[in-house]
């Protein structure tokens, strides 16, 4: 077998996947990927590449969602389902810490375990690559690291996929995060059918991932191969209809708090969070108690929140944000104007399930430009 | 509960995990207020010292109801005892107003950004308070008292809502008999039988002796107060950067993780509580942000 490296470049038939699973799973890892479940595409662990939704596309866009059967096998011939990967490093439930009275009166306070099997994350675009980085400055590069995440990205191996179709929601490309990955991943797959052949063309991003693929029956790439991969992502960027210019954020956004828009989309929007609930960014969580009928032992939970509520903002006497149209502000200005500040990075990375999954069709890619092309000062 | 986790010993360093409270038992439970009171605490167990900086807030935390951030309103010259004070106005601080001397709660901190104590060194101190916020900043008197020589004029002007919500009233009055520092106080209403001023503190600010550009002022109360008082120092001319404000908002992680105490581009949490005027201004008077 040939010694890989970084940034090698190698052809797996579609065959060949079910193995590359295998190796995987002798090296403990615990694989998770998009499937099927009760009709939507969800992010579960995978039994193997069978559970993979083969065959099916998915069609996205503002406020709709459906899975299609295609006329080919392709294994990952569909982009996001509702789901993002964030819940596996930072889950939406989770029991933090253990209290317990002691005799004495005292208390005990104990952070619980958190043990999980290394993930093998299969099928990761690359708009999700990005979100992950998102999260990493989030949790792991402020001065108080989540030690849950910070446990749970230690260890895991990714294999991520090229876009070589888009949905009509998906607008990556214009922020620079798609459709093509590059990198933060161990192997790329880039999945190309031809009349002939089902084939990966496998892209090694680490040393632990040659180190899998040195296992793998494997060729050698061609150029024709190689250039019809770069094509298929050319084309799945140029079929992108939507767009965000993100040249004036943040300051679009800090000088039109009193904007009419807001009104006109405050009056559409729900407040039901779904936009916070699928983005693969958002982090804000609440903390909950849970206590014995005895009152000896308790246990503190964390759980993700939505800044769409009235209770995301309750102190004492009252919420800050009253008006719905103030809280999906918030969620739009956090998103696009703060984050910058907070982590340097803008908190979108253009997958488009915020516009798929809100009941009404709200699309951030339209209010931007509403707000751009009128612009009232403070 | 949910499979995903079991609740056996952790392999996490404990001492590093953010969200972890210690516990800490109370001392003395001392009534201020009808709805006002003060937890003096001192650590359960390890090490017996808990340094602050003026202005720095903790978690308290009642097992099975939750946590609460409440600033710190003890001496940071004598951390062997932690002091906070609190009214009762939510599901968790009523419950801490049961607390009496043997009683154990939970404490994470200290967090956020202290009081500009250092920055004042050789400037007149301007402290602004309204109701509850002179809590917050009676860390920042002791300290100023404690190193008295390092600061210039030291004026404090304290408003309460009547003279039965003047809180530390003794140590207002021993404040007061010094000559080293001038304490200015007025309430909205009072009956016959008070002796000092009725009115708003915005009014008693123009009284206070303080070089303006050479000035820190330090302010903490209800919104309002704040508003007006910031105006006020700025018409005399007190400079926006040496203009302190201390910011409010839902909290429950203390660190910056949790998302709900933002204001615009800050964590108040992290970045605040306590904010240079020229900082927060753009958001300063915004409403619903």
């Amino acid at each position: 077998m040939s010694n890989l490296h970084m940034g090698d470049e190698v052809v797996l038939t579609a065959a060949d996947l079910a193995t590359l699973y295998d190796i995987l799973m002798q090296q403990g890892f615990q694989a998770v990927g998009p499937t099927i479940q009760d009709g939507g595409l969800v992010l579960d662990v995978l039994g193997g590449p069978a559970d993979l939704p083969q065959g099916w596309t998915s069609e996205a866009e503002a406020g709709s969602f459906r899975l299609a059967p295609r006329t080919d096998a392709a294994f990952f011939g569909y982009n996001l389902g509702m789901e993002s990967w964030k819940k596996f490093f930072y889950p939406p439930r989770l029991a933090l810490l253990q209290v317990q009275s002691r005799d004495d009166g005292g208390l005990h306070f104990q952070a619980c375990s958190q043990e999980a099997l290394p993930l093998a994350l299969i099928g990761v675009r690359a708009c999700e690559l990005a979100a992950l980085a998102v999260q990493d400055r989030i949790f792991l590069e402020g001065p108080y690291q989540d030690p849950v995440y910070a446990e749970r990205r230690r260890a895991h191996f990714i294999i991520a996929v090229n876009c070589t179709e888009a949905d009509a929601a998906c607008f990556c490309a214009s922020l620079g995060t798609g459709p093509g990955v590059t990198a933060g991943f161990d192997l790329a797959l880039t999945e190309i059918i031809n009349d002939r052949e089902h084939l990966f063309l496998v892209t090694v991003g680490s040393s632990q991932g040659a180190a899998v693929m040195a296992n793998l029956p494997h060729r050698p790439a061609w150029e024709e191969l190689r250039q019809q991969a770069r094509d298929l992502v050319r084309q799945a960027a140029r079929s992108q209809s939507r767009a965000l210019s993100t040249a004036d954020l943040p300051r679009l956004l800090y000088d039109n708090y009193s904007h009419p828009q807001w009104d006109d989309v405050g009056a559409r929007c729900l407040n039901c969070g779904n936009c916070a609930l699928v983005c693969p960014t958002c982090f804000c969580h609440r903390l909950e108690d849970a206590i014995d009928l005895e009152g000896r032992e308790a246990e503190r939970w964390r759980l993700w929140d939505v800044c769409h509520t009235l209770q995301f903002s309750y102190i004492h006497g009252g919420c800050i944000r009253v008006s719905p149209k103030s809280r999906y502000r918030q969620w739009l200005t956090h998103k696009l104007a703060a984050w910058i500040d907070q982590f340097g990075t803008l908190g979108c990375v253009g997958c488009g399930r915020c516009l798929v999954w809100c009941p009404v069709a709200i699309d951030l890619t339209a209010e931007i430009p509403a707000i751009r092309g009128q612009q009232v000062k403070m | 509960m949910a499979p995903e986790t079991t609740l056996a010993s952790s392999g996490l360093s404990v001492c590093h995990h953010p969200m972890l409270p210690r516990p800490f038992r109370v001392v003395r439970h001392r009534r201020e207020l009808r709805d006002t009171f003060t937890l003096i605490l001192e650590p359960q167990d390890g090490p017996p010292e808990f340094p602050f900086l003026p202005g720095q807030f903790n978690m308290l935390y009642h097992p099975g109801a939750g946590e609460v951030p409440i600033s710190i309103s003890g001496d940071p010259g004598r951390p062997r005892h932690l002091v906070h004070t609190i009214r009762a106005v939510g599901n968790v601080t009523r419950l801490l107003q049961r607390y009496q001397a043997g009683d154990v709660l939970g404490v994470r901190g200290p967090f956020g950004a202290p009081w500009p104590v250092a920055e004042a060194v050789d400037r007149d101190v301007l402290i602004v308070v309204g109701g509850l916020g002179l809590a917050p900043l009676r860390p920042v008197i002791y300290h100023v008292l404690r190193h008295r020589q390092d600061y210039g004029n030291v004026e404090i002007i304290y408003g309460a809502r009547s003279p039965r919500d003047l809180l530390f009233r003794r140590e207002l009055e021993q404040w007061r008999g010094r000559f080293d520092l001038r304490v200015h106080v007025t309430v909205d209403s009072a009956g016959p039988e008070w002796r000092g001023g009725v009115g708003v503190v915005t009014n008693l600010i123009g009284r206070a002796r303080f070089d303006p550009p050479q000035t820190t002022a330090l302010v903490c109360g209800p919104g309002v107060m704040m508003r007006f008082s910031v105006q006020e120092l700025r018409r005399l001319g007190v400079q926006p950067r040496d203009i302190y404000v201390s910011m409010e908002r839902n909290m429950q992680c203390g660190i910056g993780l949790c998302g709900h105490c933002q204001l615009g581009p800050f964590f108040v949490c992290k970045d605040g509580p306590v904010f240079s005027f020229d900082r927060i201004s753009p958001w300063f008077e915004l409403r619903e942000v």
